[in-house]
C-alpha cells in the first residue's frame, strides 16, 4: 500500500508544544524540532512521527486527541499557533497539512483551553460538560418502535436544509476554546437550532431549550458577547445567527412558561 | 468442539421473524429493572441497542473508549442507508433488498438473518426521521433517495455526505435521554479488556480507565458487544485510528468462535496513499460513482500525462466497457480488483501508478457545476484538503483501501455467540454481508441489530436467568481476568524494548496488504504465517512503551490493541489460506473464472468457517456451519 515517497521538498520546523503530567501538574511548552516534513504529510501525523522519535529516545510522547483523522468524529482539539484547529478555514485539527507552513516556522500548540475543558494531560482535556448538555434535553423523546411512517412527516426542504447546517456540530468545542468568555453557545444554538426546526422537535422546544441553556451556564461555560470567533473557526463553519435563533427560543419558552394560565382557568369550560 | 446452532426458526421465509417474535420467551415488566446488561461500545449498533434497552427498563451499562459515545466511528459514514421503502415507486420490495444483500454478499450469508434485516430496515427510517435526523428532503418535502453500488432501484435514504454522522448523532440523542433519565449509566474513556465467564455464561469484564489507569471489575446478566470491525489489522484503512478489535479478540481468548474472518471490504474509492508516514486512507463515498466515471488512459505510456490532455477515445471507462449493466455501480468488491487489474496492467495513474480517476466532468456538464457541489460538496472539500487539487477542475484519483469487515464473532439468529449471555452486534458480528457488503447496508445493519433485534432476542436469554442472580465481582473469575489484565499492562511497561508499537503496526499492516489484501494466495498466505509469528515474537521483545499504568498512557492503550492485531492477523491469513474457493471480499488467485471474476466452490464451502481458540501456541479449531439455502439459489453473481 505504500507509495514510493513523492518528489515533493521537504522542510524543518519546531513545535513547540503544551507538556503537563496531569490535572493538577504544572505545565510548560517544550521544543520539539522536526526534520524532513513531507508538505502532503497531515498535521497529527507529524505529531505521530515526533511522538515515536521521543519514544525513542525513552521519554514519554505528548498525549493528544485523536480518532477518525477526517474531519467529523470532533476528537482532535489543538490550539495551533493561537487558533483552535489552526490556520485554515472549515477544518479540524486533523484536517491540517503541512503545506500550511513553511521552512523554519515555530509552530505552537495548546490543548484548547477553557474553565469547562480542564485539561488531562498535554493536550488531551475533559469535554464531558457537551454530553451533560445533550442528557439535559439535546433529543427528541421517541420510544423505539412507536414512530409513524417517515412520510407522514414532510419537512420542507428549506427547513430540512436548515437543521442539516446546524446538525452538522461535531461537538469538538473549538467554539469554546475561541470564544474569549469560553462560551458554549454556538454549540448549544446548533443543536437547539437543528431540532427546533424539524416539525418532529416542536413538542419538547421550550423545554428543551431552557434545560440545556441552564445546563451550559451550571456547566461553567461563560455567556455570548457576540464576537464571533466561534463561527469563525468552526470545522463545520456553522453560523452564529444560530444563536440569535436560540435566543429568540430562549426568550419565547422564558415567557410561555412564566405566563402559564392558573389551573382553575385552565380547567374551565370542560363538563 | 463448539456447538454452533443458528436457530433459524423454521417456516417460510418471509414468516420467520414474525413467528420468532411471537415465540421467544417474554421477560415481566416488573421484572426487566432486576436485569442488568452491559453494552461496549456507543456506535449505531452500541449507542441504538443501549438507548432501547433502557427503554425496555433493563438496567443498562455502557462502556465506551472513546471520550464521548457520539465520537465512535459509525459517524464517518458517508454515503447512506439502505431500506426497502419503496418511495420511489420504482419497484423495491422487502424482497428485492433481501435478495440483493444475499447476491451482493455472494451467498454467504445466513438467508433468514439477510431476510430480517430488509424486513425491519423500514423501521428504521422512520425511527431516525421520529428522531429528528435531517435527512435530504424533496421539495415536497418528503424523503429524498439515491441509488447505491450494487443495486438497481433508488432506496438509500441520505443526509448529504454524512449520513452516518446524523444517524449516530440521532442513537446518541436516544442514548442521551437514557442518560438524563438514569436508565443508562455512562462509562465513557473506558476501555473492554477482557470478558468474564462464569459457569460459561458470559457475566462481566474488566475495564481500564484511560484516563486514571483504574482496572474495575463488572458483573451483569448480559453483555453485548458492539465494538465494531478489524479492518486495522491493516494498519492503513479508512477506519479511524483507535477502532480496534481487542473486545472481540478478548472474547475469542475467551472461547467466542469468530467467524469468516478472512472476509474484508477494500473500497474503491479512497484517496491514495502520499507517504509512509501515513496514518489513514480516507474515503470518497460510494455515491460519488452515481456520476462519477472511473477510467485509466488506454496506453501505459499515457499514465503520467495531465488527465486533460488525454483524449476521450485514449481513455478506458473500464467498468463501463466490462460491466455494461452495472458500470461504474458494481459492487466494491468488483470495483475494487478491477482497479487493481488496471494498475497491474502498468495504467494505473498518478507518480505511484497507484491510482485511477473518478471524473466528474460529464456530471458537470449535464448538472451544472452548482448541482454537484450541492450533491457532493463536502467530499470535494474533503478531496481539496488532501491532495490540494479541485475535482471540479481534474479528476479525482482513487485506490481501493481497507473499509469494512464482514467477519467478526459467531452469532445466531438470537445474536447471541457460543457464550451464553454474550451477544454480539453490528460490524463486530459476522452474520448479515456474507462475504462482500454492499453500499449503505453497515448503516442498516447496526441499526438493525440495535433497535430492533437484539432488544427482542436478549430476552429469550433473559428469561432463563434467575433475577438477581448476577455474580458478584469478588468471584475467582473475575480476580483471574483483572489479573490477566494488569499482568499484561506490566509486561509491556516493563519490557526494556527499543521500537514504538507503532514500528509493529506499519509492518503488520505491510504484511497484510501484500498476502492477504485484494488478492490472494497459497505462497502469499504461507509466506504471512511464518512472518506474522517472527513478528510477534520480536514485537514481544523489543516493543517500547513508555510511561504508566495509572496515568493516560496511550502508548500502553496502542500496545495492547497491536499486540492482538498481530493475531488476529494470523487467525485472517488462516482463514484465507483455508477457503480454497474466490468470493465476495476473499479472492484468491488460483480460485478465478477466464474473465478474472470470483469462482466460488458452493460445494466444499458453502458453509460459515468459525474459528476456536484452543490455547497460546495451539492451532485454533476450524468449526463449520453448513449454510442451507432453501429459498434462493447460489448462482453465480454477474453485474455484466
Amino acid at each position: 500500500m505504500v507509495a514510493e515517497t513523492p518528489s515533493k521538498k521537504l522542510f524543518s520546523v519546531t513545535l513547540r508544544i503544551w507538556r503537563q503530567a496531569g490535572p493538577s501538574a504544572p505545565g510548560r511548552f517544550v521544543d520539539y524540532p522536526a526534520k524532513d516534513v513531507n508538505p502532503d504529510m497531515s498535521f497529527l501525523e507529524l505529531l505521530d512521527v515526533v511522538n515515536d522519535g521521543i519514544t525513542l529516545k525513552g521519554d514519554e510522547p505528548v498525549a493528544f486527541a485523536h480518532d477518525c483523522r477526517e474531519g467529523i468524529c470532533g476528537t482532535c482539539s489543538c490550539t495551533i499557533n493561537g487558533k483552535p484547529h489552526g490556520p485554515g478555514k472549515g477544518i479540524a485539527t486533523c484536517q491540517l497539512y503541512m503545506r500550511s507552513f513553511q521552512d523554519g516556522d515555530t509552530i505552537v500548540v495548546e490543548p484548547f483551553r477553557a474553565k469547562a475543558f480542564p485539561i488531562q494531560k498535554d493536550l488531551v482535556t475533559d469535554r464531558a460538560a457537551f454530553d451533560k448538555i445533550q442528557q439535559a434535553g439535546g433529543f427528541i423523546s421517541v420510544r423505539t418502535g412507536a414512530a409513524p411512517d417517515a412520510n407522514s412527516i414532510p419537512v420542507p426542504k428549506e427547513d430540512a436544509d436548515l437543521a442539516m447546517d446546524a446538525a452538522t456540530c461535531i461537538g469538538c468545542g473549538a467554539c469554546v476554546a475561541a470564544c474569549k468568555n469560553a462560551s458554549a453557545m454556538l454549540f448549544v444554538a446548533a443543536k437547539v437550532s437543528h431540532l427546533g426546526l424539524m416539525p418532529q422537535g416542536q413538542p419538547e422546544r421550550d423545554k428543551r431549550v431552557l434545560a440545556m441553556v441552564q445546563t451550559m451556564d451550571e456547566a461553567g461555560f461563560g455567556n455570548c458577547t457576540n464576537q464571533y470567533e466561534c463561527s469563525a473557526v468552526c470545522p463545520k463553519l456553522i453560523s452564529h445567527d444560530f444563536i440569535a435563533r436560540m435566543n429568540r427560543d430562549y426568550v419565547a419558552a422564558i415567557f410561555k412558561s412564566r405566563f402559564k394560565p392558573a389551573s382553575n382557568a385552565a380547567a374551565g369550560g370542560a363538563g | 468442539m463448539a456447538k454452533l446452532e443458528s436457530k433459524v426458526p423454521s417456516g417460510p421465509l418471509a414468516e420467520k421473524w414474525r413467528k420468532h417474535k411471537t415465540e421467544i420467551k417474554l421477560v415481566n415488566p416488573a421484572n426487566k429493572r432486576k436485569y442488568e446488561v452491559i453494552v461496549v461500545g456507543a456506535g449505531l449498533a452500541g449507542s441504538s441497542c443501549a438507548a432501547t434497552l433502557a427503554e425496555l427498563g433493563y438496567k443498562v451499562k455502557n462502556f465506551v473508549f472513546h471520550d464521548s459515545p457520539r465520537r465512535a466511528h459509525s459517524i464517518a459514514a458517508q454515503g447512506g442507508i439502505n431500506a426497502a421503502k419503496n418511495y420511489q415507486n420504482d419497484g423495491d420490495s422487502v424482497h428485492r433488498l433481501y435478495y440483493d444483500t444475499l447476491k451482493g454478499g455472494d451467498y454467504r450469508a445466513r438467508e433468514a438473518n439477510v431476510h430480517r434485516l430488509a424486513e425491519v430496515s423500514v423501521n428504521i427510517i422512520d425511527q431516525c426521521a421520529a428522531q429528528g435526523v435531517p435527512f435530504a428532503r424533496e421539495y415536497g418535502g418528503l424523503l429524498a433517495n439515491r441509488s447505491f453500488g450494487g443495486a438497481q432501484v433508488s432506496r438509500t435514504f441520505y443526509a448529504r455526505g454524512q449520513t452516518g454522522q446524523q444517524l449516530l448523532l440521532g442513537a446518541y440523542s436516544a442514548l442521551s435521554r437514557k442518560v438524563g433519565d438514569g436508565g443508562v449509566q455512562l462509562h465513557t474513556n473506558s476501555e473492554m479488556l477482557d470478558l468474564v465467564l462464569v459457569d460459561g455464561q458470559a457475566k462481566g469484564i474488566i475495564v481500564r480507565d484511560l484516563i486514571t489507569g483504574a482496572v474495575t471489575r463488572h458483573s451483569a446478566d448480559a453483555v453485548v458487544l458492539a465494538t465494531g470491525g478489524y479492518g486495522n489489522v491493516f494498519n492503513l484503512s479508512t477506519y479511524a485510528r483507535q477502532s480496534n478489535a481487542t473486545a472481540i479478540w478478548r472474547a475469542y481468548k475467551r472461547g467466542a468462535c469468530l467467524a469468516n474472518p478472512c472476509y474484508t471490504q477494500i473500497h474503491p474509492t479512497c484517496i491514495p496513499v502520499s507517504g509512509d508516514y501515513q496514518s489513514k486512507l480516507t474515503l470518497m463515498s460510494e455515491s460519488l460513482r452515481n456520476d462519477g466515471r472511473i477510467w485509466v488512459p488506454k496506453r501505459k505510456e499515457d499514465r503520467l500525462k495531465k488527465p486533460a490532455d488525454i483524449a476521450e477515445a485514449d481513455r478506458d471507462y473500464y467498468l463501463e466497457r466490462i460491466y455494461p449493466s452495472f458500470g461504474n455501480l458494481c459492487p466494491r468488491d468488483v470495483a475494487s480488483r478491477a482497479a487493481k487489474r488496471m494498475c497491474d496492467e502498468g495504467r494505473g495513474v498518478g507518480e505511484s501508478g497507484l491510482g485511477v480517476y473518478l471524473d466528474f466532468s460529464d456530471a458537470i456538464n449535464r448538472l451544472g457545476e452548482p448541482a454537484v457541489r450541492e450533491r457532493y460538496g463536502n467530499l470535494f472539500d474533503i478531496y481539496h484538503e488532501i491532495t490540494a487539487e479541485s475535482a471540479y477542475q481534474t479528476p479525482m484519483r482513487i485506490f481501493p483501501a481497507v473499509h469494512y469487515t464482514m467477519g467478526g464473532l459467531w452469532v445466531d439468529y438470537n445474536l447471541m455467540s457460543n457464550i451464553p449471555g454474550l451477544f454480539v452486534l453490528g460490524e463486530a458480528n459476522f452474520s448479515d454481508h456474507g462475504a462482500n457488503r454492499l453500499g449503505a447496508s453497515a448503516l442498516m445493519q447496526g441499526l438493525a441489530d440495535g433497535y430492533f433485534v437484539i432488544p427482542y432476542t436478549i430476552g429469550d436469554y433473559l428469561a432463563g436467568q434467575k433475577p438477581g442472580s448476577r455474580p458478584a465481582t469478588d468471584r475467582p473469575e473475575f480476580k483471574q481476568a483483572e489479573d490477566n489484565v494488569t499482568g499484561m499492562t506490566k509486561r509491556f511497561l516493563e519490557n526494556k524494548g527499543s521500537q514504538p508499537v507503532s514500528h509493529f503496526h506499519k509492518r503488520l499492516g505491510k504484511i497484510m496488504w501484500e498476502h492477504c489484501g485484494m488478492a490472494r494466495t497459497k505462497e502469499g498466505l504461507e509466506a504471512a504465517l511464518q512472518k506474522i509469528p517472527a513478528l510477534k515474537e520480536e514485537f514481544n521483545a523489543t516493543v517500547r512503551v513508555p510511561g504508566s499504568a495509572d496515568t493516560l498512557n496511550q502508548s500502553l492503550e496502542q500496545a495492547g490493541r497491536v499486540a492482538d492485531f498481530i493475531e488476529l492477523g494470523e487467525l485472517l491469513c488462516r482463514d484465507a489460506l483455508t477457503r480454497e474457493e474466490s468470493c465476495g471480499g476473499h479472492f484468491r488467485e488460483e480460485h478465478q473464472w477466464p474473465d478474472g471474476e470470483c469462482k466460488r466452490d458452493d460445494e466444499k464451502f458453502g458453509h460459515v468457517a468459525a474459528w476456536e481458540y484452543q490455547g497460546e501456541g495451539k492451532a485454533p479449531l476450524r468449526n463449520t456451519e453448513p449454510l442451507n439455502y432453501e429459498f434462493t439459489k447460489m448462482s453465480v453473481r454477474s453485474y455484466k
